[in-house]
């Protein structure tokens, strides 16, 4: 039997031997912090030409967090690459041939990715929270304030639980180039078009990144009854998540290498 | 020792490999040998539960590859060359094999050192030659010391210099041994390292029996003679008795009577002779002609065997006498 600390310790050296691990976070981290500043800046210039009602249900914390939806796709990106690289090179014949143990070997390789994504995640989230309201200035959130902690730690958790859906994704599809020509446009465009267009508005509310972004809220928004709570959205892109990893898995389990 | 019983795949409706049944033993080179598309790789992820067989089992040691404990140390296998991620390095790529099998760290360098890979240990392989990615497979199917070894197709690629590296390989794995199981679809490059055969043709099992037997079956000695008067040879071997047959270019070619014999009865009939030569015909015939109704992609004019008989013509100097050679 594979035992799992040496499988972990091998995923973990396959992780950081390869440029693209470097690459994509990196590209996650700078995106999500540089868009959120510049969103903070055009907010702060625009400010006093926001009605009343819009300055009363600002929400500083979700503003620096705005980043988000282009870094996102970088994570994404990441959560592809670490398990469809296997694929493309036909390195996960040799992999099953050292752990033939495949629920092992998926999960040990899930979990060393999750865990790095996790860290980057919550760096990535805190930095954007304080450059965000650093750029704010007098209309900034404090790390204090009711709900600000939870929405932060929630931004790192939302970024890792869109690279483990992807990583998930990509077992299932076993292809980079399928994954991502999924992934992307329904994350960039589907997913926004379903939640921004009123008569699609409650399903779309149920899609994993709508439903999770919910946890990065400090103040609600007007008009827009949400059905769940911060945890509860996350709980349902959990949901989505684990279905995902079902499938993934059972594709692996099933199928020749 | 590697225990095949009944193995079977379908790809669909298609039948890949068909109850094979055979086992491979140690301290030899067993070369599997088949046409291309005969089913040999496809038996070789069998064996290490990369496919899923339809039916059948294959047992390493009397175990399921899955029971195996740190299976890179019991079976290292060179699949593949090119599937490794271009990305990493050579080192890299060893090292996650290693560990992920408790295998020392220390173990990578030696085996680099093995194959000659020590000075590009920390190139990408992205840009390594196939040659180069040959040797990192063999690196890789060498780093837990392993008692039985899978060979798929290793000479392709290769240079004269690392073709005559492997065979010297597989040849020293085997004398230390250790279970050594080589595919490839050239007889002329089995004859040189096997000692075992096992041939496949279309998924089922056509031979498995050691590579002398296979000589003693397969090879047929004849007599080839050529005369500017073909006619009264012909006549002149008539009346002997002598069957002969006639194969293009105006040559005969005979069959169990020795070329002294012959000679002797063309000076007393005053035969003009331009040609009197023992033949020997290849394995590589032999194995044409064991596999030539079961070979899946078929060029399509004329018969396969007579054509390849025909681009035969100067055989002696082939692989042949090389085998004569190493049986000698």
């Amino acid at each position: 039997m594979a035992e799992v600390p040496r499988v972990l310790r091998s995923e973990w050296t396959k992780i950081k031997s390869v440029r693209s691990t470097m690459w994509t976070l990196g590209t996650a981290v700078l995106v999500t912090i540089a868009l959120g500043m510049l969103i903070c800046t055009l907010v702060r210039v625009d400010f006093g030409s926001k009605s009343i009602n819009q300055q009363i249900t600002f929400d500083p914390t979700n503003v620096s967090f705005t980043g988000m939806t282009l870094g996102q796709l970088a994570m994404i990106v990441f959560g592809v690459l670490v398990v469809a690289n296997e694929y493309s090179s036909g390195m996960i014949r040799t992999s099953l041939a050292a752990v033939p143990q495949r629920a092992t070997f998926l999960f040990c390789k899930l979990l060393v990715a999750t865990a790095l994504v996790l860290v980057v995640g919550l760096v990535t989230s805190f930095a954007a929270f304080f450059a965000g309201q650093a750029v704010l200035g007098e209309h900034r959130a404090y790390l204090s304030d009711p709900g600000v902690l939870r929405a932060v730690i929630g931004g790192g958790l939302y970024m890792t639980l869109i690279a483990l859906f992807s990583m998930a994704v990509a077992s299932m599809l076993r292809s980079a180039m399928l994954s991502l020509g999924v992934l992307m446009p329904f994350f960039f465009l589907i997913s926004s078009i379903l939640g921004n267009v009123s008569a699609t508005r409650k399903l779309g509310r149920y899609l994993p990144d709508q439903a999770g972004q919910k946890i990065m809220q400090v103040i609600a928004p007007v008009n827009d009854p949400v059905p769940y709570g911060p945890w509860g959205g996350l709980a349902i892109m959990m949901g989505w998540t684990a279905v995902a990893l079902a499938g993934g898995f059972l594709v692996l389990k099933k199928r020749d290498a | 020792m590697i225990e095949l019983e009944g193995l079977t795949k379908y790809y669909g409706d298609t039948l890949a490999v068909d109850h094979l049944t055979f086992t491979v033993r140690p301290g030899m080179v067993t070369g599997f040998l088949g046409p291309n598309g005969a089913g040999k790789s496809t038996t070789m992820r069998m064996m290490l539960d990369l496919d899923h067989p339809t039916e059948g089992t294959v047992r390493i040691d009397g175990k399921h590859y899955r029971q195996l404990n740190d299976p890179l140390t019991y079976i290292g296998a060179l699949l593949d060359a090119k599937a490794v991620h271009g990305g990493r390095s050579a080192v890299n790529h060893l090292l996650c094999l290693a560990q992920s099998n408790g295998i020392p760290r220390e173990r990578v360098g030696e085996v680099l050192d093995t194959v000659g890979l020590t000075s590009v240990a920390d190139k990408r392989s992205k840009g390594f030659s196939l040659g180069m990615s040959q040797r990192l497979g063999i690196a890789a199917a060498l780093l837990g010391d392993p008692k039985i070894l899978l060979f798929d197709e290793p000479v392709n690629g290769l240079d004269p210099e690392g073709i005559h590296w492997i065979r010297n390989l597989m040849k020293n794995l085997a004398a230390q041994g250790r279970t050594v199981f080589v595919s490839s679809h050239l007889m002329s490059e089995m004859a040189l390292t096997a000692e075992h055969l096992v041939v496949i043709g279309q998924g089922r099992l056509m031979a498995d029996m050691s590579m002398a037997e296979f000589i003693q079956q397969n090879s047929r000695s004849y007599v080839r003679m050529r005369s500017p008067e073909p006619e009264r040879l012909l006549d002149v071997l008539h009346v002997e008795g002598i069957e002969a047959v006639a194969v293009g270019n105006g040559s005969l070619e005979i069959d169990g009577v020795p070329a002294d014999e012959l000679g002797g009865l063309a000076a007393r009939h005053q035969l003009v002779l331009h040609e009197l030569s023992p033949q020997r015909a290849s394995l590589e015939e032999a194995f044409m002609r064991l596999t030539a109704e079961s070979v899946e992609y078929h060029a399509h004019d004329g018969e396969p065997v007579a054509a390849y008989a025909g681009t035969q013509e100067p055989a002696p100097s082939g692989w042949g006498a090389d085998w004569q050679k190493k049986g000698s």
